[in-house]
């Protein structure tokens, strides 16, 4: 017996939504999907008429829906943005290469404006360079880090109001759960904001309309829209920390679909004691940078890497802020400690 | 490695090995006898010093214990509880120095009618456990489960908070007491209490309710909040004013992990901080929660401290039959590859405090039904429940399609007034909605209206443990009328409140 479309009742039901269960048509299911991004968007505030956005582009399947979705919304409900792509290519053979392809052809697709920044030209390095001296643990902290930064040196470059990324619920809640196992109060406190804070001037503000939507719903979307992407796992991915929690949410979803909300529920119900110590914003000292500590934290990596000292960085750094400010040298028990690479 | 800022300084060199010659690390004399930790050997006498300090270091820490206060000790039969009673049981004895001051006794639930044992298996086992509780000589009692049923509606009626004692109250009354020698307050032992077997029907009630909830992850949590309801009644007919838990830094690790992936993110320092005072005037207290449940494990069998393995709910089911069973089993696992993990949750549970605390007056809030924690259903916008409620609404009902847009939010998600049939849609399971010929609601409109209501009373969490059941109407009798009663008073204040001045709460 064919299954109705729960919400329209008229229509065969071709897919059972991840979150809920209901079972909807096609149509249904994009109009669900856009209108809880929009109600996301609008209820948030995340923009305003007349901005221009910056939609981070990886090729992968969040920033390619993300990508359609932002485009469908704003000529759909008139939010006046200007809308542009930006991309990060961290220099990943076989990973990275293939994935700018496809955002290359979004661009064409969608009419937007493309920007590509790279590792290498805004710091000399490459991640495969990066990965033959770190090695393959640690090396998810340096991706990371330098992306961040590269994001926003590129939106400044593009001269963006606002970013926007294609983080999911399922990435929130990952991260929620990722840092209660690692002990991390100031980001668990953060972690469930749906856009950062835009009182600095150096930085670009950042978004996530998809913090709602399930990155199953996503996969659903972009298969039903028919929108090409590229999907392959980083290569360096499979020894990081986050895969523990990835698993465990996975998990937790097929006990109980809810979870994922209810996980990302709890985080923003969290409250910290008062009198727990919280790092303070301030600025790098070389470069300008947000920082809680002198140094900021890309350049204490690149000045690991430059020197040849890999793990200066990961671990507890500050006490080389000074040192490393002020060109000394740093003594040969220090530097054996950190040139130790674990394979 | 896993913890954020974590030092590697001395700690890439591997552990050295510890083989029988190896001395004690703290009295450096004797030989080791078990190892905690990477590189901490112990000796047996070095160890039950350090096991007994720690116990009396987390009571004196926090004095919230008053000497000659009535504290009731939940003993469930398992390895902390016990080992917790002996802990109490050696404090107080007359011989220890510094010895504790306050007057016990122990509470045993029998929840062999929720595992489906047979009335034989539950004598044996309550015989064993009578056995242990005699020779400590303190008052206990033995409460089978089927009382819940009987309870009084006052036990999750919200009792105003007790005002924050100073702390000089506590160092008079300690002063108090040395003056008058408490010594003639310990407990005298009891008659063995004839153990009253529950009527067939009552099991059988029991039974029926634990079956209408469909998932293993909300009969856990059905279980726990009948059964706390259970210890805190026995403890303010019985006269006492505290009630310990035996739960480890393990499991209140795991119990961590468990509310953040059950939506109990506001809850969660009352869940696992060290003392829980959401009924008001009686204060939970978890005194084992620095103790692994390894050195308990270590403890337990060195010092031949008696246990009884009794089996719950989820024994032997497999990892993911519930989300309880499948934390348990990941922290496990990580604390394995990762020897810090469950430290590191323990100490982020330190850092947390209650939501409610932010606003002054906890009478403010409202409390939820079955939990009795502030709710943390207010919509703000946005919000994870918000978002919740609009992926209901929009997917579950119909007639919301089309270009009237701007039109389709009438109530922005406000949870008084949910669209009905998008709400029995959701506590369908939202299967099959869609029955051909249906046009008007996709369910019959008789189809629980009680849940509805009954949501709105809860917080977060308790409301997906009653979606999760197939009727409310099993539910004990104290808490659908103890639901009615609140119902029926925001009724009445909702016909009243432009005429009420005060926006005060004069107790709900």
């Amino acid at each position: 017996m064919p299954v109705q479309c729960s919400s329209c009742s008229e229509k065969r039901a071709v897919l059972k939504r991840p979150k809920t269960g209901h079972s909807l048509c096609k149509e249904c299911f994009f109009w669900t999907f856009e209108e809880e991004i929009h109600q996301t968007i609008v209820s948030a505030k995340l923009f305003k008429p007349g901005e221009s956005v910056g939609i981070a582009a990886s090729g992968g399947k969040d920033s390619t829906v993300l990508a359609h979705v932002m485009k469908v919304l704003n000529e759909r409900y008139n939010y006046g943005l200007e809308l542009m792509l930006l991309s990060v290519d961290e220099g990943i053979t076989g990973y990275r290469d293939d994935s700018l392809e496809t955002v290359k052809r979004n661009q064409q697709q969608y009419e937007l404006p493309l920007k590509i920044v790279s590792y290498e030209e805004l710091y000399g390095w490459t991640m495969d360079a990066i990965v033959k001296q770190v090695g393959l643990k640690n090396n998810c902290t340096f991706c990371g880090v330098f992306r961040r930064q590269a994001l926003d040196r590129g939106a400044i470059m593009l001269k963006v109001g606002k970013i926007c990324t294609g983080h999911n619920a399922d990435d929130v809640a990952e991260t929620v759960l990722m840092n209660v196992l690692r002990g991390d109060i100031a980001r668990l406190r953060r972690c469930t904001a749906i856009s950062t804070d835009s009182e600095n001037e150096g930085v670009v503000p950042r978004c996530k309309p998809l913090k709602y939507a399930y990155e199953k719903e996503i996969v659903l979307y972009a298969y039903f829209k028919k929108l090409d992407y590229f999907s392959t796992e980083c290569i360096y991915s499979p020894n990081a920390y986050r895969g523990y929690a990835r698993t465990y949410l996975k998990d937790l979803e097929s006990v109980r679909p809810s979870s994922i909300m209810d996980v990302i529920h709890s985080g923003e119900n969290l409250s910290v004691r008062e009198g727990v110590k919280m790092p303070v914003q301030g600025t790098c000292s070389r470069c300008g940078y947000i920082s809680s500590q002198k140094l900021c934290k890309a350049c204490v990596l690149l000045e690991g890497l430059n020197r040849g000292l890999p793990k200066l960085g990961i671990g507890k750094h500050h006490r080389f802020h000074d040192k490393i400010l002020s060109q000394q040298p740093l003594t040969e028990e220090e530097e054996r400690k950190l040139k130790a690479v674990d394979f | 490695m896993c913890q954020v800022d974590e030092d590697y300084r001395g700690e890439v060199e591997r552990a050295a090995v510890p083989s029988v010659s190896k001395k004690c690390v703290k009295c450096k004399e004797a030989p080791a006898a078990l190892v905690i930790r990477a590189g901490d050997a112990y000796c047996r006498l070095c160890f039950k010093d350090f096991f007994v300090h720690k116990f009396k270091a987390v009571l004196g820490k926090n004095r919230i214990i008053f000497p000659g206060e009535k504290v009731l000790l939940a003993v469930s039969g398992g390895p902390s509880s016990c080992s917790m009673l002996r802990q109490v049981q050696e404090g107080l004895s007359q011989k220890a120095n510094k010895k504790l001051r306050f007057v016990p006794g122990i509470a045993y639930i029998d929840e062999g009618a929720a595992i489906g044992q047979s009335v034989e298996e539950r004598q044996r086992t309550v015989a064993e456990l009578q056995a242990v509780f005699q020779a400590t000589g303190f008052p206990f009692y033995i409460l089978p489960l089927e009382q819940v049923l009987d309870l009084p509606a006052s036990v999750v009626a919200t009792n105003p908070s007790p005002s924050e004692q100073p702390a000089s109250a506590y160092k008079a009354a300690v002063g108090h007491f040395v003056e008058t020698d408490g010594s003639n307050n310990f407990p005298t032992p009891q008659e063995p209490k004839k153990m009253l077997l529950p009527h067939v029907q009552e099991s059988h009630t029991l039974q029926q309710l634990l079956g209408s909830v469909k998932t293993l992850t909300a009969r856990e949590e059905l279980l726990n909040t009948l059964r706390q309801h259970l210890l805190v009644h026995t403890a303010r007919t019985e006269g006492y004013s505290k009630l310990m838990l035996g739960d480890s830094c393990t499991r209140l690790a795991v119990k961590l992990l468990t509310s953040i992936s059950l939506g109990r993110g506001a809850q969660l320092a009352q869940d696992t901080g060290f003392s829980d005072s959401r009924y008001g005037d009686i204060i939970l207290v978890r005194p084992m929660r620095d103790y692994s449940a390894k050195e308990i494990a270590y403890y337990n069998h060195l010092f031949t401290v008696p246990s009884v393995v009794i089996p719950s709910v989820d024994t032997k089911t497999v990892d993911k039959a519930s989300i309880q069973r499948l934390t348990e089993s990941f922290v496990t696992k990580l604390q394995a590859d990762f020897p810090s993990t469950v430290s590191t949750i323990y100490r982020t549970s330190e850092k947390l405090q209650s939501a409610c605390m932010k606003w002054s007056g906890a009478e403010r809030c409202d409390r939820c039904l079955l939990c009795l924690c502030s709710l943390d259903t207010a919509v703000e916008e946005p919000s994870a429940f918000q978002a919740t409620l609009l992926s209901d609404q929009l997917s579950g009902s119909k007639c919301l399609r089309g270009s009237a847009a701007e039109t389709l939010r009438p109530n922005p998600g406000r949870p008084e007034s949910p669209a009905p049939t998008g709400q029995c849609c959701s506590s369908a399971g939202g299967r099959d909605c869609g029955r051909p010929g249906s046009d008007g609601g996709c369910c019959s409109s008789a189809k629980l209206p009680e849940t509805t209501r009954l949501k709105s009373l809860l917080c977060y969490s308790c409301a997906l443990t009653i979606r999760d059941m197939s009727t409310v109407n099993h539910l004990p009798q104290y808490i659908l009328s103890e639901a009615q009663r609140r119902q029926r008073r925001s009724q009445m204040r909702e016909e009243i409140s432009e005429f009420l001045l005060d926006d005060g709460d004069e107790g709900n």
